[in-house]
This record gives C-alpha cells, sequence and structure tokens, in this order.
C-alpha cells in the first residue's frame, strides 16, 4: 500500500472521530491528540480502526511511534509494508 | 392501561419535545425498548418503555412541546383485556408477525388503527436518497440544513438526531443553557465543600500495561475505566455521596450510577450515567463506556442516562492540569475529580523517586456530610487505585 493511500485511510478515520477538525489546520509534525483534540478514547478508538483496516496489532507498547500525524503514518508504512 | 408519561430529564427541564414515535400503535412493546426521542435542552434523547404491553395509541402529535408528567401514549399492559370492541362473530385473525426491522420507521400520528401500510411521508415523492423522518425533515427545515448533504444510515433514513449532529452555525446555545442553568442552581443551593488528595498512579498504570500487552485494541483498557470502578467500590462504604437530595432530604441509593463527564468537542459537556458502576467488571465497564461515548457524542442517550446518575466523575484525560474542583450537578450531592496525571517527585520507602502522580479532588454537599467523612471516602478511593488488581 502507498503511503498516500495509508494517509487517505488515516485522515478519514481522523475525520470520523474529530470532525471539526480541518486537516489544512493540522500541523502533521506535532503531537497528535492536541492537533485533534482527541483524549485517550478517541485514541483508542482510532487505534482499533486501524488495527483492523490494516489487519494490525497496534500494541500499546507502539503508542510512542504514533504520537504525530506523520509518525503514525510513518508507522503504518512500515508495519504494512 | 397506563399512560407513559413525558419523563422528567434532569431537574432543569420543565417540558420537552416529542420529535419521533418509534412504535407504531398496535405493537407490543418490552421494558427497555426505546419508543420515541423527545428534543430538550441537552439534545435528543431516546425515552424507554418501562413496563412490557402493547402501544395502543399515541396520545401526543411528533412536534409537539408539552409540560413533564404529559402522558404521551397509552400502553396496555400485558394480559390485560382488549378496550371493548362492537360484537364481531368471526375471530380475528391474529395479527400478522410484523418482520423484523432494524430501525422502525417513524410514523406521523394518525388514525387509531394502525394502517395495513405505512402512510406515505408528507411529500408525496420525495427526493429517490434518503427517506428521512418527519423529525428530521422539519428540523432541517427550521435550522436550514440541506438534507441531502447528510448521509444517511445503513438502512437508508435519516433520523432526527443525524440533523441534529450537523454542527449549526449558531454553535448550541441550547445545551449552554441548559450547563448555565443547573450549574446556577448548584451553586445558589448546594454549600459546597472541596477536598484534594494526591495519588500516586504507578500501580495503575503498570496494571493497564500488562493487562493491554497482547491484547487486541477493542479489548484493551484506559485508566478511566478503573477510576470509575474505584469510586463504586468506595461508595460501598460511604453511601452519604450516591443518592439525591430532594425536598429538604438526601435520598441514598442502593445501587451506584456513575455519571461520567463527556466533553462534547466544544459544543458543550454532558455527565450521563453508567449503569450499576459497582457490579460490572472492568471489561464490561470499559465497552460500556466506550459505547456510551461514543453515543453521547452523536447525541443519543437515554433518558435515564440522563436523569438517574447517583454521583458524577469528571476525569481530565492526558492533555488536562494537575486538579479540578467540580460543580456538583443538582440533585446529586457530590462530584469526584481527577486530574492529569503527570510525573512528579513522590517520597517511597525515604527516598525522592519520580512516579506519575494526580490530584483526586471531591466537592460534596454539606448538607449531606461532613469534610471528615469526605476525606475519608476520598482517601478509600485512592486505597483502592492502589490494588488496581483486586479492584
Amino acid at each position: 500500500m502507498t503511503r498516500d493511500s495509508i494517509e487517505q485511510i488515516l485522515t478519514a478515520e481522523l475525520a470520523t472521530i474529530a470532525p471539526d477538525i480541518d486537516m489544512k489546520d493540522v500541523d502533521r509534525s506535532q503531537d497528535l491528540r492536541e492537533e485533534f483534540d482527541i483524549d485517550s478514547i478517541d485514541f483508542l478508538n482510532l487505534v482499533t480502526a486501524l488495527a483492523k483496516r490494516f489487519g494490525l496489532e497496534m500494541p500499546e507498547a507502539d503508542y510512542p511511534q504514533m504520537d504525530t500525524f506523520d509518525h503514525l503514518c510513518d508507522y503504518l508504512v512500515a508495519k504494512t509494508g | 392501561m397506563s399512560a407513559f408519561l413525558m419523563p422528567s430529564l434532569g431537574a432543569d427541564m420543565e417540558a420537552g419535545t416529542l420529535v419521533e414515535q418509534l412504535i407504531s400503535p398496535g405493537t407490543d412493546v418490552h421494558r427497555g425498548d426505546i419508543i420515541a426521542v423527545v428534543e430538550t435542552q441537552k439534545g435528543a434523547i431516546e425515552i424507554e418503555v418501562f413496563e412490557d404491553g402493547r402501544l395502543e395509541n399515541w396520545l401526543v402529535q411528533i412536534g409537539e412541546k408539552v409540560p413533564v408528567g404529559t402522558p404521551l401514549a397509552m400502553i396496555r399492559a400485558q394480559g390485560e383485556p382488549e378496550t371493548p370492541q362492537p360484537q364481531d362473530p368471526v375471530p380475528k385473525p391474529p395479527p400478522p408477525e410484523a418482520p423484523p426491522r432494524p430501525e422502525p420507521l417513524p410514523q406521523p400520528p394518525g388514525p387509531e388503527l394502525p394502517p395495513p401500510e405505512l402512510p406515505q411521508p408528507d411529500q408525496p415523492f420525495p427526493e429517490l436518497r434518503a427517506r428521512a423522518s418527519p423529525a428530521a425533515r422539519r428540523l432541517a427545515a427550521r435550522t436550514g440544513i440541506d438534507l441531502s448533504t447528510i448521509s444517511a444510515r445503513a438502512d437508508g433514513t435519516i433520523r432526527y438526531a443525524d440533523v441534529q449532529a450537523r454542527p449549526r452555525q449558531s454553535g448550541m446555545p441550547d445545551m449552554r443553557a441548559a450547563i448555565a442553568a443547573a450549574m446556577a442552581r448548584s451553586k445558589r443551593e448546594i454549600p459546597h465543600y472541596y477536598l484534594s488528595h494526591q495519588s500516586d498512579l504507578s500501580a495503575l498504570e503498570g496494571f493497564v500495561a500488562r493487562t493491554n500487552a497482547g491484547r487486541a485494541p477493542e479489548d484493551r483498557l484506559v485508566p478511566a475505566a478503573l477510576y470509575v470502578k474505584a469510586v463504586a467500590r468506595a461508595l460501598r462504604d460511604y453511601p452519604e455521596f450516591n443518592g439525591t437530595y430532594t425536598e429538604d432530604a438526601f435520598a441514598p441509593s442502593d445501587a451506584v450510577h456513575v455519571g461520567l463527564a463527556i466533553n462534547l468537542r466544544g459544543k458543550g459537556l454532558v455527565a450521563p450515567a453508567l449503569f450499576d458502576t459497582g457490579e460490572k467488571d472492568l471489561d464490561t465497564l470499559m465497552s460500556d463506556m466506550r459505547d456510551l461515548i461514543a453515543r453521547t457524542r452523536a447525541g443519543r442517550f437515554k433518558a435515564r442516562e440522563l436523569s438517574d446518575a447517583t454521583i458524577t466523575l469528571t476525569s481530565l484525560g492526558d492533555r488536562g492540569v494537575d486538579g479540578l474542583f467540580g460543580v456538583i450537578y443538582p440533585p446529586q450531592v457530590a462530584i469526584v475529580g481527577i486530574g492529569t496525571p503527570r510525573t512528579a517527585p513522590w517520597i517511597a520507602d525515604g527516598a525522592v523517586v519520580a512516579r506519575p502522580v494526580t490530584t483526586l479532588t471531591l466537592a460534596a454537599d454539606h448538607r449531606v456530610s461532613d469534610g471528615h467523612r469526605g476525606a475519608l471516602f476520598l482517601r478509600a478511593i485512592d486505597t483502592h487505585l492502589q490494588r488496581p488488581d483486586t479492584i
């Protein structure tokens, strides 16, 4: 799967959780939870959706690698590659 | 025959608008079924029926605003004889088995007897796209929302809550007004006292990490589930913080229904109840909590969830500050606050160590309890948080 399509899927999942946030206003290198104003349950819902979508485990121990939009993309690219 | 009344969904509610009738006259209903949607200041709320029986007829039309306590529908209990009918020598055939439907179609108020087919909606041939319920169409018209911009549910319908979920330009002044009314009443009537206590969360965080390792995301816990459980456990020994204060007297509640303060992404705050919190294991609580938060943010909570909480828990999560002092939601008598954990110096076994620490707070009603008991209650919550495996 290309990085572009992974980004699209991630963007779509985030739009479900944080419909009021415009991607244009998001700094992809900054803290994901801050940028999208999401709490721990929102984040868990995001991970749940992505794990299902990509068939990944996404263990809690890997959460530090998912701290920004860009890092989460990197992570998904690496794991699905 | 009994009347199904417009429920009171909180001390600040005087009237509600019936916006959906989810059950057609003549349909069997069971305790717990959602039969109507009522619009209040807090949003569209699903209303459950409290008995088994058959819905005879609706007494209030869709769109009508009526005071709390007004009969909305008549329900005939099981076994109760039918209302006398003209004699008919031929026994009536049993009503056809209703085919299972994922979502009952709302029906405009009509004749007493159910017509064989659902009447057409107001417009003879609405767009071939999604079918919107009458309440959804009315709300869309009132708020200037184009229905074609709303995506339908899996069954092809658009419901009131779908229109309501669409952000309006005006924001949600109704929600703000509801919060203002409840909080002003709280500060006017309830003599609050406040306590705070530092808590070391390393045992809890370790337990959550160990539990979640190897679990699929949908089965993982978040610390909030343990906070809820710890409060419920502590209430067993401190019942004076669990219940309601009405008419100059405290009514303790046997059941613990912890109201969870849920932030609605800039649109306000509601604190619907997690029922029977004390009796559920952590995994059940966790899935109930995820479900409650999702439904609340979608504007779909049940009437009982809004009116029956016996205490409130408010947690700042990962991105807040050290602590918060809550305002009690009347007629409850206590609110527990959990601050944002942060790594801080802590003394353990005579040495300074770095630990994840948070501030637990209690705001309680001085008409019902005193600071001494409040302190013991808050410490009991902390004690349960130190033993997460037996919580």
